[in-house]
């Protein structure tokens, strides 16, 4: 990383503080996030706060803050640049960022609790929409949970599948993050050429799935369908344009001017503050903790690929921006290896009490038959007990929790999304900041908001 | 014959022709991104299926400066009073897309938390199906929108 250009974070801060002439020396305050605490009783009015019907500027009352001083913007729900409908409450001492208040929850679908109405083999529906930039890392991680508690393992050629896929899906899923970050910050033309580039890998991903997006591909047993035929070529296209357009893009941006005044030293988070908050993905090793779940827990066989892990060093925008562009570039190494070993075979587990029987051998047995009827009306029972599985998503550890009591239900399926997790980091990261660095800080964050709220 | 035609080109049409032909063929959609269908949207107006080509490019941020709302994703009920809001500030004539299925319908989500269909908040003109729907789909619907544009009266 090009540390030597890199402002430190406490630097920085003291040479924007701003301040009115003729007034006192500045006594700001630590900024904390103020009492948390549970309302003792509801009320309607109190529930409208929360539910952020009525906005509660409580800010504006404290005490010991001066009123003419201290500002609060409102940002979002909607809003261009929040990724979302991520509201920011945001307390402004001149054009200085004092304290923030990410609100969520416009987003919430009751996704956790649709999964428990839902039987094992429907679930993937479910869970593809909860991150719907990285949809098969969200499948990957329910099927692996519910394949560990059926204590079964996926044939070689449906694990390399679903390796050659997620990782596919992580290009796709870094190129948007690439695409709206140049965006929010102002490099428009990134944002065309992010898309370009994604929409290669999705037309491959509807040639596979059937889909775009959403693809409820990875099922509990393996996958849903074989690759297309002639899968190899789109797949060596990718792999001879993509690298080829990286660079151009890395052109765009890595040395210019610009953009690096407005990502090198801004949105600092250190490695003590990003273990605090439990953050995991790109947003993690930019601070230089060497993280990938792929190598520490790895799934479906990851560990026979030969990849890098790319850490960064400042924990700035900058360099989870180039922590993303870096991602790319492992995992089109890992489709590279995944594509010329892809091994024969079949590409859901032979189990009839888990997949469906081939649709030809239906008209012919009657227990095939019998079994589809049963997989489509009442679905697979999974013995109870309960279990947590993580993956690498391109946003971090997105783990499955899951527990079965024996039916064709989860009794309770939890996602630990990584975008939620980075989303607490906001207040720390932003406090003592300028206004203008706020957009540049939550792209980089990357978050997806159906992943946060659910 | 050259005698009684006007000097110059001339077109003939009647002010509500070309009321609607203007209007639709300068739409500004308001930046109204929910959930997934938000990323097929701003496929839809990326590079590869190039929105511009029907003059739609120019996403507004400000709902005061756009007259067409595309609800693109899933509505919750703590977003219904927002979305009502946006609606409400975007200046007449304005229309309505509701993208996909969870803006039309609720989609797979049939629980406590969100809106059975954006129909129930605001007033719908095109429905585009689709889980998410793919750009050439929401295409469709802008195009059909704009003929329903065309063949409509000005006042709505």
């Amino acid at each position: 990383m090009t540390d030597e250009k890199t402002i430190d974070a406490t630097e920085a801060t003291e040479t924007v503080d701003l301040w009115v002439a003729g007034t006192e020396e500045p006594q700001f305050q630590p900024t904390d996030e103020g009492q948390q605490e549970m309302f003792v009783e509801e009320t309607d009015e109190r529930l409208a706060k929360q539910l952020g019907s009525v906005i509660d500027d409580d800010y504006l009352f404290d005490d010991d803050v001066e009123d003419d001083e201290r500002m609060i913007v409102n940002m979002g729900p909607q809003h261009p640049s929040t990724h979302g409908v991520l509201r920011l409450q945001i307390e402004m001492e001149g054009e200085v960022i004092r304290r923030t208040k990410p609100i969520i929850g416009y987003l919430h679908t009751g996704m956790e609790k649709t999964a428990e109405q839902l039987t094992f083999g429907q679930g993937p529906t479910n869970v593809t929409r909860m991150d719907y930039l990285a949809p098969l890392h969200g499948e990957l991680a329910y099927s692996l949970a519910v394949e560990r508690l059926l204590d079964i393992e996926v044939p070689e050629r449906a694990a390399a599948i679903r390796v050659l896929m997620t990782e596919l899906n992580r290009i796709s899923s870094h190129l948007v993050a690439l695409a709206t970050n140049g965006m929010d910050i102002g490099a428009l033309s990134m944002m065309l050429y992010g898309f370009r580039e994604r929409e290669s890998i999705l037309a491959f991903f509807e040639k596979t799935t059937g889909l775009r997006m959403n693809h409820n591909y990875i099922r509990p047993g393996g996958v849903a369908a074989d690759l297309p035929p002639g899968w190899k070529d789109d797949v060596a296209a990718i792999l001879a344009d993509l690298p080829v357009r990286l660079a151009q893009y890395d052109d765009l941006l890595k040395e210019n001017p610009i953009w690096l005044s407005r990502t090198q030293g801004v949105g600092v988070i250190t490695q003590e503050e990003a273990k605090a908050f439990s953050i995991t993905g790109p947003i993690l090793r930019a601070t230089g903790v060497n993280w990938d779940l792929r190598k520490a827990f790895p799934y479906s066989g990851i560990e026979n690929y030969e990849f890098d892990v790319p850490v960064g060093e400042n924990g700035d925008v900058y360099d989870r921006y180039r922590m993303r562009v870096l991602e790319i570039i492992e995992s089109l190494k890992i489709v590279e290896q995944a594509m010329d070993r892809m091994p024969k075979g079949d590409y859901r587990i032979d189990d009839r009490k888990v997949t469906p029987p081939p649709r030809a051998r239906i008209d012919e047995s009657m227990e095939a038959l019998i079994h589809h009827f049963k997989l489509f009306t009442e679905g697979f029972k999974v013995p109870a007990g309960e279990t947590y599985v993580a993956v690498e998503s391109p946003r971090g550890e997105l783990g499955c929790y899951m527990v079965s009591d024996g039916e064709a239900n989860p009794y309770r399926m939890h996602t630990r999304a990584p975008s939620f997790y980075n989303l607490q980091a906001l207040p720390i990261t932003m406090a003592d900041s300028l206004m203008a660095d706020t957009i540049a800080t939550i792209a980089s964050m990357d978050p997806v908001m159906g992943d946060v709220d659910r | 014959m050259a005698n009684t035609t006007p000097p110059g080109n001339l077109l003939m049409t009647t002010v509500e022709k070309a009321a609607n032909w203007a209007r639709t063929r300068s739409m500004f959609p308001a930046t109204f991104g929910l959930a997934c269908c938000a990323i097929e949207m701003m496929a839809t107006g990326a590079g590869h299926y190039d929105l511009a080509r029907f003059g739609m490019e120019v996403f507004r941020a400000s709902p005061r400066q756009a007259d067409l709302m595309i609800v693109a994703g899933r509505v919750s009920q703590k977003m219904a009073p927002v979305l009502r809001q946006v609606y409400d500030q975007m200046p007449d004539p304005k229309w309505v897309v509701s993208m996909g299925a969870c803006a039309s319908s609720g989609g797979m989500f049939n629980n406590y938390a969100l809106v059975q269909g954006v129909d129930q908040i605001v007033p719908v003109d095109i429905y585009v199906p689709g889980c998410p729907p793919g750009p050439q789909s929401l295409m469709h619907g802008v195009l059909t929108l704009h003929d329903k544009i065309m063949s409509g009266e000005i006042v709505r």
